[in-house]
């Protein structure tokens, strides 16, 4: 990966992204979705593109996932 | 069973279980609800520190420590707040959210007893290395950073320079920086979000990043 691509991923923003709020307070729903095999980004995109983008948000999330299926989450 | 007020679900036998023997009138049954749910609480607890143990500087017994305290605030939360629960998720899945969050901030907290990164001038020169900027690529990385701290130095406001340097330069934890100032973790997410569009349309307004239309709006 060239230092363009590592400079253009790491200033990367989603407009999607709906913030810290928005996805702790549906994360119980995102994940029952996920550990039901059903399709959480697609409904709710703007969740999905923050928990990629957040890192505490994404760790709040991995732990949530394995606690419920004793897997680790495919973000 | 289904719960009162406009957004009715049918709950799964599970959740319904757990409500009508948290909140049920029969003492003997609640305690021994609370016992279960606090014993499957701390076991999450106990296997979410230990998940996260390699990016805390908590160890050892204190990773227990925290982990019990998590359990007990959960619980705490759960049983005062049952009458929030909508029944859009399974009840379980909605209670442990209360425990993995306990752990997550408690954690954070943590980080200041005993800061594991060195908050001096020089982070600047290790950032090349956190981005994971290739080194014989040498020129084109000091430039890049050079512009990068141009920008961070003139057009972030102070507020976002001082949560950028600390979160992006320094490598503070963002939980961590959001327990020290007091704020919430959306706060200073939102600083970061907001900065990093500013230093990525000021690279490209300069000829450092290309296709200014890749930036989303």
């Amino acid at each position: 990966m060239s230092n363009q691509e590592i400079l253009n991923r790491f200033l990367h923003t989603d407009p999607r992204d709906v913030g810290c709020g928005e996805a702790i307070a549906v994360l119980h729903v995102y994940v029952d979705l996920m550990a039901g095999r059903q399709d959480a980004a697609t409904r709710y995109p703007g969740v999905a593109a923050h928990l990629a983008a957040c890192g505490p948000c994404g760790e709040d999330f991995a732990g949530l996932l394995a606690a419920v299926t004793g897997e680790q989450p495919e973000r | 069973m289904q719960l009162a007020g406009s957004a009715t679900r049918e709950l799964d036998e599970e959740s319904a279980s757990w409500l009508r023997r948290l909140s049920g009138a029969a003492s003997a049954e609640r305690r021994a609800a609370e016992r279960e749910l606090h014993g499957r609480l701390l076991r999450i607890a106990l296997s979410e520190v230990r998940r996260r143990s390699a990016s805390t500087p908590v160890t050892g017994p204190e990773l227990d420590d925290v982990a019990h305290q998590a359990a007990g605030d959960a619980m705490l939360a759960i049983l005062a707040k049952l009458a929030d629960f909508r029944g859009d998720s399974r009840f379980i899945t909605w209670a442990y959210r209360f425990v993995i969050l306990e752990v997550s901030s408690k954690l954070g907290r943590h980080f200041w007893r005993n800061p594991p990164v060195a908050l001096d001038a020089e982070q600047w020169k290790r950032l090349p290395d956190r981005l994971g900027l290739d080194p014989h690529q040498h020129a084109e990385a000091t430039a890049i950073l050079t512009q990068v701290r141009h920008v961070v130095d003139t057009e972030l406001t102070d507020h976002q320079r001082r949560i950028f340097i600390a979160i992006v330069v320094d490598g503070i934890p963002l939980n961590a920086l959001a327990e020290k100032l007091d704020l919430q973790r959306n706060a200073i997410y939102k600083v970061i979000f907001d900065a990093r569009r500013k230093i990525r349309r000021a690279l490209v307004a300069n000829g450092y990043l290309d296709d200014p239309g890749a930036e989303q709006q």
